[in-house]
């Protein structure tokens, strides 16, 4: 009897998570979809200038998908050799001890709030990229993918550890018996085995990276235009919306504009999700 | 009097404060199959991984005494391991072959060697693989997955491997623990051919095993050895009493 009302509470609680997807979906669907009233699909996706609140308005987000597409691969640039770099090392070539030191530092990273790597990239990073580089302005493209790669790092360095502690001891003891040597053990048995995990890591830092609102929104400089260099200032798709939310009149056309470009960042992010548990899972 | 391949003299190990080895003495001779036996933990693994040096992976071991094969201790400083582990081939207790298609399972020691041609390592995987008598069996998927094989034919496939870069002994540790009777039947009957070409040394609890496969057989006891001799002699009149004992089964 007891037994049964635990079991029935504890169901609930892992029930609640699909109650709170499937909401969150309806709400999407059901605030975006009315913008395709006033623009096709296709318009919208493709289109080249926003300027919602203009009379008439333009709303083709083209400008904002690719502004998140240059930050984001930027930013796996950054993490995704340092984060599979400090997994081959912190996996097989750190000592015990300096292991149980570097793993849960990689992994501190990722619970630093994202504000404050904001705040790092806009008084640190966005003025040293403006005298190195010598810009009008720091807060640029190059700028976000670099913090952005910082924030990505901890998820893809641990998703990619865990892939390569996966590899079973077997397979590197065939390969020393072998007369193989440690590197040629990691690159040619190690890693390759891994793959599938790491890959997943990557895809899943790439989620991670496109889906980040805040610090894009304070340093990659917010100009809604198609970008050109990596030292121009861009616009997300998440800065947008999280930027002009505020200002849109609720039910206007502008806020519609707006839950459709959260449905694209939806599915988007469902799809490299997706992509990546079915790497997992082979 | 056949030829000595490997001598092992006084050799002890330790696995931090754990004293795995007891100073060991034992002349394997060449070309012929010896098998080492004892029951669990007694070291017999440990004693087979001292021979190409599997020991130096784990941090905490520690050896004392001396290998030597073909008269050169394998524990000099000036020794390069990745040439004694080519001469030293070993398969182990599970089949592991690499996520790799077989062909490049059977080809992995030689790119490590710096075997780049291809007809060369093409015409050296096919030898491993008619010598591990898996070539029949896998010559039209040479390029499909190692892990599509039977565990039989991975076992032998990790056979071929070790085959490949041309050693002169090859350590199998329990190869058919982990195999069907009618692969050990398959594996025990390869075996048999190689000691023709190779010394080979096998670990196994498998008393008739042991019996069946083996010219000569030692009894490991607690990190001891305890008898060492012809196979025949061991089995038909064990000199020590422990050795009798564990033979016939009171203990293992």
């Amino acid at each position: 009897m007891r037994d049964n009302l635990v079991k029935h509470l504890l169901l609930s609680c892992a029930s609640l998570s699909i109650v709170f997807l499937a909401g969150i979906t309806v709400t999407l669907f059901k605030e975006g979809l009315p913008i395709f009233k006033e623009v096709s699909v296709f318009k919208f996706l493709f289109g080249r200038y926003w300027y919602p609140t203009y009379d008439p308005p333009d709303f083709g987000i083209l400008p904002l998908i690719l502004g998140s597409l240059w930050v984001t691969l930027g930013a796996l640039f950054v993490a995704v050799p340092l984060g599979v770099g400090s997994a081959m090392y912190i996996s097989e070539l750190a000592h015990p001890k300096l292991r149980e030191i570097l793993k849960p530092t990689v992994e501190l990273l990722a619970s630093v709030p994202s504000v404050v790597y904001g705040f790092f990239g806009m008084v640190f990073l966005g003025p040293l990229v403006q005298r190195l580089f010598d810009l009008p302005v720091g807060l640029t493209c190059f700028t976000a993918s670099i913090i952005l790669g910082m924030m990505a790092l901890p998820t893809v360095a641990s998703i990619a550890e865990d892939a390569i502690s996966a590899v079973p001891r077997e397979l590197r003891e065939a390969s020393y018996a072998l007369g193989a040597m440690k590197w040629e053990t990691i690159t040619k048995v190690v890693v390759p085995a891994a793959s599938s995990g790491i890959i997943a890591a990557v895809i899943l830092g790439f989620g991670r990276a496109v889906g980040e609102t805040m610090t894009v929104l304070m340093v990659a400089g917010g100009a809604a235009v198609i970008p050109r260099s990596v030292f121009q200032p861009v616009r997300t798709m998440t800065a947008t919306i999280a930027a002009e939310m505020g200002e849109a009149p609720m039910g206007s056309d502008h806020y519609h504009a707006l839950f459709g470009i959260a449905l694209v960042l939806f599915f988007i992010t469902l799809g490299f999700n997706l992509l990546a548990d079915k790497i997992i899972k082979g | 009097m056949v030829r000595e391949k490997i001598v092992v003299k006084d050799l002890n190990l330790w696995f931090g404060e754990n004293h795995v080895l007891k100073g060991i003495n034992i002349s394997i001779p060449e070309k012929a199959v010896t098998a080492v036996m004892g029951p669990s933990g007694c070291g017999k693994s440990s004693f087979l991984r001292c021979l190409n040096r599997m020991n130096d992976l784990i941090d905490t071991a520690r050896v004392t005494g001396k290998v030597l094969i073909d008269g050169r201790n394998i524990y000099d400083d000036a020794v390069d391991v990745s040439l004694l582990r080519r001469r030293v081939g070993m398969v182990f207790q599970r089949p592991n072959p690499f996520p790799k298609s077989v062909f490049d399972n059977v080809a992995y020691g030689l790119r490590i060697h710096g075997v780049r041609n291809k007809g060369e390592l093409r015409e050296r995987v096919e030898e491993a693989l008619k010598d591990a008598n898996l070539w029949d069996e896998v010559k039209d998927r040479l390029f499909g997955s190692a892990l599509e094989l039977s565990g039989g034919q991975q076992q032998r496939l990790c056979i071929a491997r070790a085959l490949a870069v041309r050693p002169e002994i090859i350590l199998l540790d329990e190869p058919a623990s982990a195999l069907d009777p009618i692969s050990t039947a398959k594996l025990e009957e390869l075996i048999e051919k190689l000691k023709e070409d190779y010394t080979i040394v096998i670990v196994t609890h498998n008393i008739q095993q042991a019996a069946r496969i083996s010219d000569y057989a030692a009894f490991l006891m607690l990190g001891e050895l305890i008898e060492f001799g012809r196979t025949q002699e061991i089995f038909t009149a064990p000199k020590d009493k422990r050795t009798e004992s564990y033979l016939t089964g009171r203990f293992g």
